[in-house]
């Protein structure tokens, strides 16, 4: 029952409404990041052609950077994360031209 | 469009010991470098990343005092970085360079117009003067009217030629001679990877170069971002709170590139060094053939090699490369790549013109025959 910052940058966001920032009151079953990947691929993305922008392989796609508090969810341990009340994750997306 | 910074993170939890930063071993670690797996802070993040590019841009002698020079900026990552760097190392490090910030107008509506407009901010945000070429002044053709004519398809292949192109001549006119990019190492691993499956034999060899200068082209073209990793730039520019455009270019999805950067996005997951490796591997790779005849410059049979030879040290100014005839850019071919594809284009818009507006059609010409004068 956890309460997050979710944030979509790099162009991401076009996948989620154009909304850069959502604040999620989240179900009782979602708990670790993986399940917040999973609750974004069902709820937030409205079109299911974008998924696919996100997610591939059901893991977060190669060139999107995911940080949980800043922090590089490598040292995170990823998907594994135990979400906590006010932690701000970000997906930001490095694929597009610079 | 305004500028909304990413949000900051304020949930503050204790710090184990295994999470602190590998340099200063007191602040908690926020990433992992893919080059060394180092584990760094974000103030020594900014201090190694910064200090890694000033090494590059010294032991490579880019800049000399009193150089002018352009920074290629797009409002992209790549660009907005390489300007607030260029910035930053020039009054950190004191390299007496002035530093000016060049756009290029595409032309491409509900993409450039609103990157361009990022790079306005950043004009304000760095204070460096700003000048912006539009393709239509330089060629009489916008991006969008050149895909109504020639399909989608091809619209990389025009944007990509005519805009190499026209960086040089806005730097020409500025009196520039140094043009700097943000090609960082991801693009030159891609560019090594897309050489090798193409077989392009005559461009891999001078593809991982840091500084390109041919013969008779007056600008230099360098890039101080060879070494540093598409990840870590984008995540300075988070740290870092930098301003910057990122939405996909309007025609981009139907571009060849893109599947050379899927291999390599794949390839730096199972392993992250292979992006500088694939670099190292391109830089150490000398063909046998031009083993002997590189001082010379001459490597392949006539007509075709002076745009392939580099030298790194000098540019001779206009004396030996062959030129293309009608607009006098520099070209290894007797009609440059983006002459003929303007020929095309205009052959082509002579049947289309009925419909569409004709009223800048003289106004172009004669704009393209002054820009010949120019040179």
């Amino acid at each position: 029952m956890a309460n997050v910052t979710v944030e979509f940058l790099g162009g991401l966001d076009v996948v989620v409404q154009k909304q850069r920032v959502h604040k999620l009151h989240l179900p009782a079953e979602v708990v670790s990041v993986g399940d917040l990947i999973e609750y974004i691929a069902s709820t937030l993305i409205k079109n299911p052609r974008d998924v696919a922008v996100f997610l591939e392989d059901g893991g977060v796609r190669p060139g999107i950077i995911t940080l949980i508090n800043d922090t590089d969810w490598e040292l995170e341990g990823q998907t594994e994360y135990v979400l906590e009340d006010n932690d701000v994750v970000s997906f930001t997306s490095t694929l597009h031209g610079g | 469009m305004s500028y909304t910074a990413p949000s900051d993170p304020v949930n503050k939890k204790p710090v184990k010991v295994a999470q602190l930063c590998d340099l200063c071993h007191c602040r908690k670690a926020v990433l992992k470098r893919p080059k060394n797996l180092q584990k760094l802070c974000k103030e020594c993040f900014f201090d190694v990343f910064e200090t890694e590019i000033h090494n590059t841009i010294v032991d490579n002698k880019l800049f000399h005092r009193g150089e002018k020079i352009a920074v290629g900026a797009s409002g992209g990552k790549d660009s907005t970085v390489l300007a607030h760097m260029m910035k930053f190392l020039n009054d950190k490090y004191d390299y007496g360079i002035q530093i000016y910030l060049l756009s290029i107008d595409e032309g491409i509506v509900g993409y450039r117009d609103d990157s361009l407009a990022t790079v306005q901010r950043n004009q304000k945000q760095y204070g460096l003067p700003l000048e912006i070429f539009s393709f239509k002044d330089l060629y009489g053709w916008t991006m969008d009217e050149i895909v109504s004519v020639a399909g989608i398809r091809n619209s990389c292949t025009y944007c990509g030629v005519l805009r190499r192109q026209s960086l040089d001549r806005g730097a020409q006119k500025l009196g520039i001679q140094h043009v700097v990019t943000g090609h960082n190492a991801d693009d030159m691993a891609e560019t090594v990877l897309m050489n090798i499956l193409r077989g392009d034999v005559a461009r891999l060899e001078k593809s991982t170069s840091i500084l390109t200068s041919s013969k008779g082209s007056p600008i230099k073209r360098s890039k101080p971002f060879k070494y540093c990793y598409q990840k870590e730039i984008v995540l300075y520019a988070h740290y870092r709170k930098l301003d910057y455009f990122s939405t996909e270019c309007t025609y981009a999805p139907e571009a060849f590139r893109g599947t050379a950067r899927e291999l390599m996005k794949n390839l730096e997951v199972v392993r992250p060094s292979c992006i500088i490796d694939i670099i190292h591997s391109g830089e150490n790779l000398f063909l046998k053939p031009a083993a002997g005849g590189r001082r010379q410059g001459r490597r392949r049979g006539p007509g075709t090699t002076s745009a392939n030879t580099t030298s790194t040290t000098t540019s001779t100014g206009p004396v030996d490369g062959s030129r293309c005839e009608r607009c006098n850019y520099l070209s290894r071919n007797r009609i440059c790549k983006a002459c003929m594809l303007l020929e095309d284009l205009d052959k082509n818009r002579a049947a289309v013109t009925i419909e569409t507006d004709t009223s800048h059609d003289g106004a172009a010409k004669t704009l393209r025959s002054l820009e010949r004068l120019a040179f």
